[in-house]
């Protein structure tokens, strides 16, 4: 036998390695279906995008709406809070300053005008969980700045929801929403 | 299966030859039951039988406890209140599972400290440190997840904060956290995968116990003194030790027995007095308790976990060489996992060649120092994140961090140990004058 102390690629080397290479490949097709299982289901993915009724939220109030597992504050600001927002637009305590606005470019500075809803910015819808520790701020004015409070470790947001004062390290963030109608808002 | 020499099982019936030459479990059980055991064993040594008690009381009440609990985000915190008010006994049995989880953390810190202290860590007994370490992690996953099941708001809460410490892993931490909750915050099937979890890690724990037992069955006890036992010859290794039954198992159920008189005092007049009020109100997820606090066996990492906040000079140096990619979110995260990992390590972190830190001058010092800081650090893990408990937690993870990453490996270069007895046969004549035959 010639080929007897040749091993190198014999028939018995490569029915050796192709047998190894499709073990792991089904190895590897099995496992997967275990694993992709504990993403998020169906259900859960249809729930990305809810339409939600404003018709009935007076200036000057909020609701808290559950989008995602998490809450959303939807707040018709009055006036006055617009125009303190916007006179912050150039405080020096402005802690984080993009928009964190998924509807507009990432790059956007923390302005008001660029983190409301509409141009006169009576709309203000973001995320209601604190950016610190993922705790939900309590609203309606809470706060050294009359916007959002976090009890959980005393962060500060403003009437337009940045982040003044505390640990947390940004902005509170806006999500995908848009005006269906004039009293309708849908996220995501 | 010992590596001290020993009296060896010998089948003497019909039926045991019959067994023995078949599977030989009863030599398996009497190896393991009469395993030579230094006799010098002081009060310190009970917890490991502690710690056994805990396992099997913890999967019996548990497996119990299934039997009525229904794991679902509309009904788990109801079937929680049917098991105390409706089930036969319910409330008995939840109150001991609570507290349980308690008296399991308080043994396994006793236990650990132990270790620390008389150098048990120490070769040739790593993989028993290594294994004990695994377990240990895996009993916090374990109870982190039972503390979710009862659906209330620490409940969903603790659950909120602890697996945001994976979102904050660059790149891949919001995909990963999304996938350990399934979905984009926790819901239904978070606590459905959290009860699969905590029903089958008890389980893993268990043959981790086996494994752990295993190898120090291998290397023998460590003991006091940190002196081996002699293994020359039988004899001489009888002069040093007695079989575990039932010089010890008597000893360790006695001391079980005063144990669970304080547990069971707890249990019967003051089962909450662990837990916390808010869990008493069903999870929702708009509103947040005032304070989120863990459990108690949870507060010293979770004090490091909160010590390295973005004004630290560490935490700014790691960000700025690193170009922002671990923010003071993620370095926290690190501290809390890597306090466990040096932890891990001691045994090739220590240095000194004296095992025992009874004969350790300095080493007593720091070790004292270590044990004052784990409980500062516990306390403080409760407390608010104002001045001065920012210095103090942040002081108390420094100490931790320089224990095991500066002052081990120092200390067995510069320390001048005392001399150990040559034999623990020594140490216990020393000790009981009497006793000697």
């Amino acid at each position: 036998m010639s080929h007897a102390d040749d091993h190198e690629g014999t028939r018995r080397d490569f029915l050796y390695y192709a047998t190894g290479g499709a073990a792991a490949v089904t190895a590897g097709a099995a496992v997967w279906p275990l694993v992709n299982q504990m993403n998020p289901s169906a259900d859960v993915r249809a729930l990305s995008s809810i339409r939600v009724d404003i018709a009935d939220v007076a200036v000057g109030s909020q609701i808290t709406v559950k989008w995602l597992g998490k809450p959303v504050f939807i707040r018709r600001r009055t006036q006055e809070e617009i125009d303190v927002a916007r006179a912050d637009n150039t405080a020096d305590n402005l802690i984080d300053a993009f928009a964190r606005n998924d509807n507009r470019d990432a790059a956007l500075s923390a302005d008001d005008q660029n983190r409301a809803m509409d141009e006169a910015g009576e709309w203000l819808v973001m995320m209601g969980v604190c950016t610190h520790l993922g705790c939900v701020p309590l609203g309606d004015g809470a706060g050294e700045f009359g916007g959002w409070y976090c009890p959980c470790h005393g962060s500060h947001y403003d009437t337009s929801g940045r982040i003044r004062k505390g640990p947390a390290p940004e902005n509170l963030p806006v999500p995908v929403a848009v005006f269906v109608d004039e009293t309708t808002i849908k996220l995501g | 299966m010992s590596g001290i020499p020993h009296d060896h099982y010998e089948p003497k019936s019909g039926f045991e030859k019959w067994l023995d030459e078949r599977l030989p479990i009863v030599g398996l059980a009497y190896g393991t039951l009469m395993i030579p055991t230094p006799k010098n064993l002081n009060w310190w040594w009970i917890w490991g039988i502690v710690l056994a008690f805990c396992l099997v009381m913890q999967i019996v009440t548990g497996i119990i406890l299934v039997m009525h609990y229904t794991p679902h985000v509309d009904l788990a915190f109801a079937s929680v209140e049917h098991i105390m008010r409706n089930v036969n006994g319910g409330h008995m049995i939840r109150y001991i599972h609570m507290n349980g989880a308690s008296l399991f953390f308080l043994a396994v810190y006793i236990h650990i400290f132990r270790g620390l202290f008389y150098g048990s860590y120490k070769a040739p007994r790593e993989i028993t440190w290594i294994v004990g370490m695994i377990i240990y992690l895996l009993m916090m996953a374990t109870g982190f997840m039972g503390y979710v099941l009862p659906w209330g708001q620490m409940s969903f809460w603790g659950a909120t904060v602890i697996t945001g410490l994976f979102g904050a892993i660059p790149f891949i931490g919001e995909p990963l956290q999304t996938f350990l909750l399934g979905g984009p915050a926790v819901d239904n099937a978070t606590l459905n995968r959290f009860f699969s979890l905590h029903y089958l890690l008890p389980f893993v724990i268990a043959a981790l116990v086996a494994v752990h037992i295993w190898a120090f069955h291998t290397t023998g006890n460590n003991n006091p003194t940190g002196v081996e036992v002699r293994r020359g010859s039988k004899e001489e290794a009888k002069k040093d030790t007695l079989p575990f039954w039932p010089y010890f198992v008597i000893k360790d159920l006695f001391a079980l027995g005063l144990i669970l008189i304080g547990f069971f005092a707890i249990v019967g007049f003051m089962p909450n007095y662990l837990g916390h009020p808010d869990n008493y109100i069903e999870a929702n997820a708009l509103a947040t308790p005032a304070h989120i606090v863990p459990e108690w066996y949870f507060l010293p990492f979770y004090a490091i976990l909160r010590a390295f906040t973005a004004d630290v000079w560490v935490v700014q140096l790691v960000s700025f060489v690193t170009g922002g990619i671990i923010d003071a979110k993620f370095f926290g995260v690190l501290a809390m996992f890597g306090a466990i990992i040096v932890m891990a390590l001691a045994p090739w972190l220590d240095t000194s060649s004296v095992r025992s830190g009874q004969y350790r001058p300095a080493f007593k010092w720091w070790y004292r120092l270590l044990l004052i800081d784990f409980v500062v650090l516990m306390w403080v893990g409760a407390r608010d994140t104002n001045f001065p408990h920012d210095w103090i937690s942040l002081i108390g993870s420094t100490y931790w961090f320089a224990y095991f990453l500066v002052i081990l490996p120092l200390l067995g270069l510069f320390e001048k140990p005392s001399t150990p007895p040559a034999t623990i046969e020594e140490d216990f004549n020393a000790h009981y004058p009497g006793a000697a035959e």
